[in-house]
């Protein structure tokens, strides 16, 4: 009882960000024979080049665990596989793209972020491909819903931290997001985004803050002298951020109490680095710690005065910002609950940054099912 | 730290002279210090053994000859109250506390306010050298009370911040009601704090995303140790090598979401890159733009939940640096679209030791005195700025002061002002009016040497008076250099700050009344002509006596010493008489001339009460305004005549002002009675000024002005009617008349030099409608 899809494969969604490009594929399980025989080999050999790898030349990633199974689309079963690579290959991208004569396949590719429109041009001469430009908020906002309501291969797509105030002992709980408007959705990417949305097609963004993940690795680089996003957290899963930042209680020997500031708070960011003595002897990992707390501090606090403003509990946080970054996960958990006192809730999905690339995706499904 | 104590010792030493300093130091008491990272602040109360002219009337009675003169003058000592407050560096504090245990002599004082984060490090030091016991104060508390009392007593305390205009400061009014506010304190890191009332304020949030991030960041990231150098590194960076813009990922603005190409997308986000090395500017560019913004849109969050549009930035972060303001400003309007106007402050160092010293003289009261900023013993705004005075830092004189007097009365707006909040005293702001500002400041300056002479003359007794008066010269000439440099030092420049500045100097070497002499001349001669003219007015007819009383008013007011061309005249002409000066009038029409409605009005029904500010002593008063005072009271209307509470040039003075009275009603029983039932009344306008502030008025006026339902304002004279309250709206009828006797002002306002400005308003919701002419039967 198949619907015909007059969409020819291969199916991408893609999103062009400023620090990376997040790419997703869908990838038939359900091929006939007769559709193997047809199958031109470019076709074939693209499927099997993205199925058959994790890694992608030096830089470019397919996280596997992200893989979602089994998914009908269009009357199609397949997989959604995710990938990434940095925005600066993306011209080695497009030339690989003219290379195996990609736009013999006749495909539209749909892409979204700021790169769609930066590189729109480079795509049609060097490749003699056209992009279907799309907005990355309507893309965020509709590949989040999507993947919330497919579910992560049979579990939940979101989850929040049971015990928040704790960090140490908060535990990661799944959970559903299920009636889901409105909430504050805080994108973190090379700069943050946050927006408030109250349907799936009505949503304002709020504000933005440059202080995002590119801030976090561009000033660890400089710092530390590191080279990746994964070195900078390893290092500050390492670190100590008290030896670079001046709290509280080292000015005032305690918590001020004539404004109820805890002793262990964050008085100044870097303050102890004022101190020429403190700066010769601080170690690389605290000095990235210090990095990773400053700037999740500084998101979860404008997220939470905007969604005190907007008069929305529900705060939603993504981007590959968060991307294998537990203290930063923790961190917003924590600050939600502590200074809202328990009134905001931190909610996290497991495709962080994705969302924009499978809201791509899934535009070019909707083309498709128009009559 | 004593290593970096140490690396100051080769010029502790103070190369300004200390006793011009510390001032007053014999009588001072109450201390308070605020020590910052770098910067300590000092306060103290003095009082001023300080000289005032005193007028007293002779008993005329006795024996009443034509050469007695109506009064004596006589030089009284006076106490005055005084704040002092200075600000230095802390490689000098031993110094300094050395040089104040040595000259402190008469003090019961047995405390120090402290606040500030230095304040437990040099705790011992104080203790030891002044022999006062540390109490230390709340540092947000100090700040608060410093920040209040600043924007109650200093006018042009706020100021926005205008990086490419040709005056980067752009004053404020102070609106009578200073509460709410949101004050941002940028120290190393930043509390937001709302202040709703005197007492009331709470710390609604904070960031630890602060100076000392800036600070920390920086020398980590460029290897520059002070501040101050990584703020000039900042000035001279490029942030678009090191910041991702919108552009660089979407190759131009973002069209759907109005964000352009140029916006920052993600601080340093270009600097996450092992192949390329960065700028010490462009890196420190950077992040003082990613501090500014971030501290910005948190001020402007912050801002709209709690509904505030007063945002108020201080601390060591903004201290006086165009760099931060510039960028917390850019940001403020970014983030607000324009809503919310980031505002500055001219005495922001020194709010948390003005609070630390008000928490210590609770038991004195000081907030419910009136202060006033002293333009003499003041540095003002920036004077250690080392981008504008190189040569100060150079010599190590880093040494920043403000002075406060007490004022004898509580200030208040004038009840009758159209709207307090938007009233702007001044017609024209010189320090954005550069070719005005050019010509006061040279006029200023050209009549310094007869304003010499003239402090000299009026004390003959004293010989050390030409000293004295050289170094007035001195003090006032330098403030002259100083406002062409900085026109902003003092809040705007205006004619009438030049003039304060001119009479707080004079009185700081104890000239309180150059003019005494020349009034009281003046007053003697102008009083014997006083029974002829009032007779000569009586034999016109009504409409002809109501234009001649106008003309005598405008022709009186031509004899100000005050203004150039006429002292000129005067000095080498004295028998320049009343008939000349009407005849140099202008004729009529005159260059404002509302002459016509003015008369219908006087056809109407009388004023209930009119206000009438005077001007000059002698003719002017006596003369001029005396016979015009006589026809409102014939006519049924009260008068209230608002004189200065000190001398200021010429002006008559209150206190003149009642001997001057008194000799008249003794002549005219029409004065006489009129005093005598209370119907004409005189009160101090609270001012020692030739200009006129109606946002500052002696509060026992206001209360006349309420308690006689005042219907009708006089201003008379160019200083309070020209250079101030031109366009003073009023809420009631209002006449403004004057002389222009500046040829310069008269070419600027399309006149010549004696045109005449006549202006009657009324305000458009007290406008006659036709109706009022119907005769109306009661119902």
């Amino acid at each position: 009882n198949h619907v015909v899809t007059k969409k020819t494969f291969p199916w991408f969604g893609m999103d062009i960000g400023g620090t990376l490009v997040k790419l997703v594929y869908f990838e038939p399980k359900d091929i006939t024979a007769e559709e193997e025989q047809e199958e031109v080999e470019n076709l074939k050999s693209i499927r099997r080049y993205l199925t058959s790898n994790t890694a992608y030349g030096k830089t470019g990633v397919r996280d596997v665990h992200l893989e979602l199974k089994n998914l009908t689309m269009c009357g199609r079963t397949g997989n959604l596989h995710f990938i990434r690579f940095p925005t600066q290959a993306m011209h080695r991208f497009i030339q690989m793209g003219s290379d195996k004569n990609f736009s013999s396949l006749h495909t539209t590719l749909c892409a979204t972020g700021g790169g769609a429109y930066k590189f729109e041009n480079d795509f049609r001469t060097m490749a003699d491909l056209e992009l279907l430009k799309l907005d990355e908020l309507d893309c965020l906002i509709h590949g989040l819903l999507y993947v919330d309501s497919v579910r992560f291969n049979g579990h939940p797509e979101c989850f929040y931290f049971e015990n928040p105030s704790d960090t140490q002992n908060s535990v990661k709980t799944p959970c559903s997001l299920a009636d889901p408007f409105p909430m504050l959705l805080v994108n973190i990417g090379s700069g943050v985004s946050i927006l408030a949305v109250y349907s799936k097609d009505y949503y304002k963004r709020v504000t933005g803050t440059s202080l995002g993940g590119g801030t976090f690795l561009g000033l660890c680089c400089l710092l530390t002298g590191c080279e990746t996003f994964e070195e900078a957290l390893d290092m500050a899963s390492r670190g100590d951020s008290s030896n670079v930042d001046k709290l509280v209680r080292d000015i005032y020997g305690g918590d001020y109490e004539r404004f109820s500031l805890q002793g262990s708070a964050v008085a100044s960011s870097f303050g102890h680095m004022m101190s020429k003595q403190k700066r010769d002897s601080v170690s690389k990992e605290d000095l990235a710690r210090a990095m990773l707390v400053t700037i999740t501090n500084n998101i979860g606090s404008i997220a939470r005065m905007c969604a005190v403003n907007e008069k929305i509990e529900r705060v939603v946080f993504v981007g590959n910002f968060l991307r294998i970054n537990t203290v930063s996960t923790k961190l917003l958990a924590y600050a939600m609950d502590f200074w809202s006192k328990g009134q905001l809730k931190a909610l996290f999905l497991e495709h962080e940054g994705y969302f924009g690339a499978v809201g791509a995706f899934l535009e070019l499904l909707k083309s498709s099912e128009e009559p | 730290d004593s290593k970096c104590r140490s690396s100051h010792s080769m010029d502790k030493s103070i190369t300004l002279p200390p006793n011009e300093i510390f001032r007053n130091l014999e009588n001072a008491k109450r201390f308070a210090i605020d020590i910052g990272g770098s910067l300590t602040k000092l306060a103290y109360y003095s009082t001023v053994q300080h000289k005032v002219a005193k007028v007293r009337s002779f008993d005329h009675t006795a024996k009443d000859t034509e050469d007695d003169p109506l009064y004596e003058i006589s030089m009284q000592e006076e106490i005055l109250a005084r704040l002092h407050f200075i600000k230095f560096e802390n490689a000098y504090i031993e110094t300094c506390l050395d040089f104040i245990k040595d000259h402190l002599v008469n003090t019961d004082t047995k405390v120090i306010k402290a606040t500030g984060g230095g304040a437990h490090k040099f705790k011992d030091l104080i203790e030891k050298k002044l022999k006062l016991r540390v109490d230390k104060e709340d540092e947000m508390t100090c700040l608060i009370k410093g920040c209040n009392f600043v924007l109650r007593n200093i006018p042009h305390e706020a100021f926005v911040y205008v990086k490419h205009a040709d005056s980067e400061f752009r004053f404020q009014n102070t609106h009578p009601d200073i509460f709410p506010y949101l004050l941002i304190n940028i120290g190393s890191g930043v509390s937001i704090i709302k202040v709703e009332s005197e007492d009331t304020f709470e710390r609604v949030g904070g960031s630890s995303i602060g100076g000392g991030t800036f600070w920390g960041l920086g020398a980590l990231l460029t290897k520059t140790k002070r501040f101050d150098e990584l703020l000039q590194l900042a000035s001279k960076g490029q942030h678009t090598s090191v910041d991702m813009l919108v552009k660089d990922i979407y190759g131009g603005s973002y069209v759907s979401l109005g964000l352009t190409g140029d916006l920052i997308a993600s601080s340093f986000g270009k600097s996450a890159t092992a192949d390329k090395e960065f700028s010490k500017e462009d890196m420190a560019k950077s992040l003082l733009h990613m501090i500014s913004n971030d501290i910005g849109q948190l001020a402007c969050l912050y801002a709209r939940l709690h509904n505030l549009t007063r945002v108020y930035f201080g601390g060591f972060f903004i201290r006086g640096h165009p760099v931060t303001m510039h960028t917390i400003t850019y940001s403020i309007n970014f983030f607000t679209k324009g809503e919310v106007q980031a505002l500055f402050l001219r005495h922001e160092g020194y709010l948390g030791t003005i609070g630390a010293f008000l928490k210590g003289a609770e038991e004195d009261n000081p907030n419910q005195y009136s202060w006033g900023e002293n333009y003499a013993g003041s540095s003002g705004l920036m004077s250690t700025s080392p981008d504008l005075n190189p040569m100060q830092r150079a010599r190590s004189g880093t040494f920043d002061m403000l002075e406060m007097d007490r004022l004898e009365r509580q200030l208040v707006n004038l009840p009758l002002l159209q709207d307090p909040s938007s009233y702007i005293p001044d017609t024209v702001d010189l320090s954005e009016d550069a070719l005005a500002r050019e010509y006061w400041l040279y006029c200023f300056e050209e009549a310094l040497d007869g304003v010499v002479k003239r402090a000299v003359a009026s004390q003959p007794d004293l010989p050390e008076a030409a000293e004295r008066a050289e170094k007035f010269r001195h003090k006032y000439l330098h403030k002259l250099q100083t406002l062409r440099h900085q026109p902003f030092a003092y809040g705007s420049l205006t004619v009438r700050s030049l003039l304060d500045t001119r009479e707080h100097c004079l009185n700081e070497f104890n000239f309180p009344d150059p003019y005494s002499k020349i009034k009281q001349r003046e007053n003697d001669m102008a009083l014997k002509y006083f029974q002829k003219a009032v007779k000569s007015l009586e034999e016109l007819s009504w409409e002809q006596r109501q234009f001649a009383l106008v003309r005598g008013l405008l022709a009186g007011n031509v004899f100000d010493w005050g203004a150039k061309a006429v002292s000129d005249v005067l000095e080498s002409d004295p028998e320049f008489g009343f008939e000349q000066a009407k005849r140099q009038l202008e004729e009529r029409p005159w260059l404002i001339d509302n002459y016509d409605q003015w008369l219908e009005r006087l056809n109407g029904p009388p004023h209930k009460c009119a206000l009438f500010f005077v001007d000059n002593s002698g003719i002017d008063i006596i003369l001029g305004v005396f016979p015009f005072v006589r026809e409102l009271l014939c006519r049924g209307t009260e008068v209230v005549l608002a004189s200065n509470s000190s001398p200021a040039l010429n002006d008559v003075t209150n206190n003149e002002l009642q001997i001057l009275t008194e000799r008249i009603a003794a002549m005219d029983p029409v004065i006489q009675s009129a005093v005598k039932e209370d119907r004409l009344t005189l009160v101090q306008s609270g001012s020692s000024s030739p200009c006129l502030d109606l946002s500052r008025l002696d509060k026992v006026l206001a209360g006349v002005v309420r308690e006689r339902h005042t219907d009708l304002v006089i201003i008379e004279g160019m200083g309070r009617a020209i250079h101030t309250n031109y366009y003073a709206l009023l809420s009631c009828e209002s006449l403004k008349m004057a002389v222009i006797k500046n040829s310069w002002l008269a070419d600027r306002l399309g006149g010549k030099l004696f045109s005449v400005v006549f202006k009657y308003e009324v305000p458009l919701d007290k406008k006659p409608t036709t109706l009022d002419h119907v005769p109306v039967t009661p119902s």
